[in-house]
C-alpha cells in the first residue's frame, strides 16, 4: 500500500510542508511525511539534519514556523497535553530524576500521566523486568551505568503504555553490548505493535529497527523507503572497499573508474560499487592493481547516504 | 510483558488537567523526604539558636538598659521578624534550587514537559511543595517561639500565617526569576549576599525601621520581611499599625505573590517551549 492510499485511521502522524526556522537558519525545510500505526519509522541523517527538531515538533515541545502537522488527528500547538498523553518520549540526553531511585523514577513518571498507585505497582515490576533492572530497583539513578540509564529512560517512557514511542538517538554513547540489549528490547516492543519513531545517525540501528526510513540532510528529505528499498534504489548489491595507501588512492582512482559505474574516494579508502564484489576484486588483480587491503561487503545505508549527499553520515 | 491496554484506555487527560500540579508536588515531596533529617534539624535548630543568642543574650542587655523595645521584651519584639525571615529563607531555598535544578542541572522539568503536564502546572507544583516545606518550617518556628514565651495570645499564632504569606510572596517572585536565569554562576552569591542579607538586616528585624536613617528605609519598604514582621508584631503583641498600613502590608504581599506567579507561569511556559 502506498502512503497516499492510507486510510486516515492508520495514519498517526501526518506532516505537510513542515518548516522550522531559527532566525536565518532553517532547521526543517518544508518536509512531508506520514507515520502509520504499528510501524517503526526512522529519521536517518547526520547531526544537524533536522531530525531532533522534527521530533520535538511532534512531541509538542517546539512550535513550528509554518506548515501543518497532526498527531493522532490533533494539532500539537492547540492540543499539546492531549497529544502528549499518548506519547512516550526518550530524549537524546537522559533526564531522569537523579535524587530518586530507579523504582521511584518509574513511579513518579507514571503519576505525571495521572496513573493510580494500584495500576503502577504491577506496571513497575513489569518495566523493571523489561529493562533488566530488577536488582537495581532501590539504587539511585546516578549509580547506574550509561546503558542502564538508557534502559530506564525507555522503561519510563513506556509506563503509560503510549501509542507512539519516540526515541531520539537511543543508543548514542553506549557500548556495543548495551546497544544490542537495547535493540532487543525495542524489537520486542515493535513485535507488540507499538509505533516507534526513531532518530539515529547509525545506519546499522536504522536497518535493525526501522520498517521505513526518511533520510534527512540540512533540514530536507533526501529519500524515503524501507532500508532494503533505499539500498536497492540508491546502491548496488555489494561494495568493494580497497586501500592503496593514502598517497596512492587518488592516483589509481581513474583506473578504477573504468571498471565500475560508481566509485567513492574517501580520505582513507576507495569504495567500488558492484553486484559481485569478489568478481570485481579479481578484475582488479588481473589489471595489476593490487590493493594493500580489500574487503567485500553488502551495501548499507551509509552507501545510500553517501550517494544522496556526497558525504558520510559520521564525519 | 503483560497485555497492553494502551494509553487511550488508561490515561485520563481531564484528571491530569485537574491534578497535574499535585503530581509535580508529589515528586518534589518524594525528593524532600530524602533529606528530611536535614530539613527537620534546620527547622528546629535555626529558631532555637537565634532566640537563645539574640533573643535571650542580646535581649538581656537591651531589656536591662531600655526596658525592651516597642513596650515588650526584646525576644517578643524580635520573634515575628525571625519567623518572617525563616519563611522567606525556606521558600527561597526550595524554589530557587528546585527551579535551577529542573531547568539546568538535572533538566527534570524537560522530562515533565514530555508528559501531559503544562509549564504552569510544573510551576504550581514546585510552588506548592515549597509552601508545604515553608509551612512546616514556620509552624516549627512558631512552636519554638511559643516555648520561649514569645507568643502570649491566641491571636499570636496568626503570625505563622502572615509569615507563610511572606514566604509565598517572595517564593513566587523567586520562582519567576529562577526560571528566567540561564547562567547560575553568581546567582546564589548575589541572592544570598546582596539580596537576602540586606533584607534581613534592614527590614526592622532587630530594631524598628523608623530607627534607620530615611535614606535606608526604602530597603524595608520593599522587603516582604518588613511587611510581614509589622503584621506579625501586631498579631503577637499588639504592635500599633494604622488601618491604612494594615491594608498596605497585606496588599504589598498579595501583589508580590500575584506578580511572582504570573512571571513564573510565563517563564516556565516560554522556556519549556523553546
Amino acid at each position: 500500500m502506498s502512503n497516499n492510499e492510507l486510510s486516515i485511521n492508520e495514519v498517526l502522524i501526518q506532516a505537510k510542508s513542515l518548516v522550522k526556522r531559527y532566525g536565518d537558519f532553517t532547521a526543517v525545510n518544508g518536509i512531508d511525511f506520514q507515520v502509520r500505526k504499528g510501524e517503526s519509522f526512522g529519521f536517518l541523517g547526520p547531526n544537524g539534519a533536522g531530525k531532533s527538531t522534527t521530533m520535538r515538533i511532534i512531541a509538542a515541545t517546539l512550535t513550528r514556523t509554518s506548515g501543518e502537522i497532526t498527531i493522532l488527528g490533533k494539532d500539537p500547538e492547540k492540543s499539546g497535553p492531549e497529544i502528549k498523553a499518548h506519547l512516550g518520549v526518550v530524549p537524546q540526553a537522559d533526564n531522569l530524576d537523579q535524587a530518586l531511585t530507579v523504582e521511584e523514577n518509574l513511579y513518579i513518571y507514571g503519576r505525571y500521566f495521572g496513573l493510580s498507585k494500584k495500576f503502577l505497582k504491577p506496571k513497575i515490576e513489569e518495566l523493571l523486568d523489561f529493562a533488566q533492572l530488577v536488582d537495581k530497583r532501590s539504587v539511585k539513578v546516578d549509580a547506574l551505568s550509561g546503558g542502564m540509564k538508557r534502559r530506564l529512560t525507555i522503561a519510563r517512557a513506556l509506563v503509560s503504555e503510549p501509542e507512539i514511542l519516540m526515541l531520539d538517538e537511543p543508543t548514542t554513547g553506549l557500548d556495543p553490548q548495551a546497544r544490542h540489549i537495547l535493540w532487543d528490547r525495542l524489537f520486542r516492543l515493535k513485535e507488540q505493535g507499538v509505533t516507534l519513531l526513531i532518530t539515529t545517525h547509525y545506519m546499522d540501528e536504522a536497518e535493525q529497527l526501522c520498517d521505513r526510513l526518511m533520510v534527512m540532510d540540512k533540514g530536507s528529505i533526501m529519500a524515503e523507503d524501507s532500508p532494503v528499498g533505499l539500498i536497492k534504489k540508491y546502491s548496488t548489491k555489494e561494495v568493494l572497499e580497497v586501500r592503496f595507501g593514502s598517497d596512492r588512492n587518488a592516483v589509481v582512482a581513474p583506473q578504477l573508474r573504468e571498471l565500475v559505474e560508481r566509485i567513492e574516494v574517501l580520505p582513507d579508502r576507495i569504495l567500488m560499487y558492484a553486484d559481485d564484489g569478489e568478481d570485481l576484486l579479481h578484475q582488479l588483480n588481473q589489471k595489476g592493481l593490487h590493493p594493500l587491503t580489500s574487503l567485500v561487503r553488502r551495501s548499507s545505508l551509509e552507501d545510500v547516504f553517501l550517494r544522496l549527499t556526497g558525504r558520510t553520515l559520521i564525519e | 510483558m503483560a497485555t497492553r491496554l494502551g494509553s487511550l484506555a488508561i490515561v485520563d487527560i481531564n484528571q491530569i488537567k485537574a491534578r497535574g500540579a499535585l503530581y509535580v508536588a508529589e515528586s518534589r515531596i518524594l525528593s524532600i523526604r530524602k533529606f528530611l533529617p536535614a530539613v527537620i534539624s534546620i527547622a528546629v535548630a535555626s529558631p532555637t539558636l537565634y532566640l537563645i543568642a539574640i533573643g535571650l543574650g542580646v535581649g538581656k542587655l537591651i531589656n536591662h538598659h531600655s526596658g525592651g523595645v516597642d513596650g515588650v521584651s526584646y525576644l517578643t519584639f524580635l520573634a515575628p521578624a525571625l519567623l518572617a525571615t525563616a519563611a522567606i529563607q525556606t521558600a527561597m531555598d526550595e524554589v530557587v534550587f528546585t527551579t535551577i535544578q529542573g531547568f539546568k542541572w538535572g533538566k527534570i522539568f524537560y522530562a515533565m514537559n514530555a508528559t501531559p503536564l503544562t509549564g504552569r502546572q510544573i510551576a504550581d507544583g514546585v510552588f506548592l511543595s515549597a509552601m508545604l516545606r515553608t509551612a512546616f518550617s514556620v509552624i516549627v518556628y512558631g512552636t519554638v517561639i511559643y516555648l520561649f514565651g514569645g507568643i502570649t495570645s491566641a491571636r499570636g499564632w496568626l503570625a505563622v500565617l502572615v509569615g507563610l504569606l511572606a514566604g509565598a510572596a517572595f517564593g513566587a517572585l523567586l520562582l519567576g526569576i529562577s526560571a528566567w536565569i540561564k547562567k547560575d554562576d553568581q546567582f546564589f552569591n548575589i541572592l544570598g549576599r546582596f539580596i537576602m542579607m540586606p533584607l534581613f538586616l534592614f527590614s526592622g528585624t532587630f530594631y524598628q525601621l523608623s530607627t534607620l536613617p530615611i535614606y535606608l528605609r526604602w530597603v524595608g519598604w520593599l522587603s516582604p520581611i518588613w511587611h510581614s514582621t509589622e503584621l506579625g508584631r501586631f498579631m503577637t503583641y499588639g504592635h500599633h499599625i494604622s488601618p491604612l498600613m494594615f491594608v498596605v502590608h497585606f496588599t504589598y504581599l498579595f501583589v508580590m505573590l500575584g506578580f511572582g506567579l504570573a512571571l513564573a507561569y510565563h517563564q516556565f511556559e516560554a522556556r519549556l517551549l523553546k
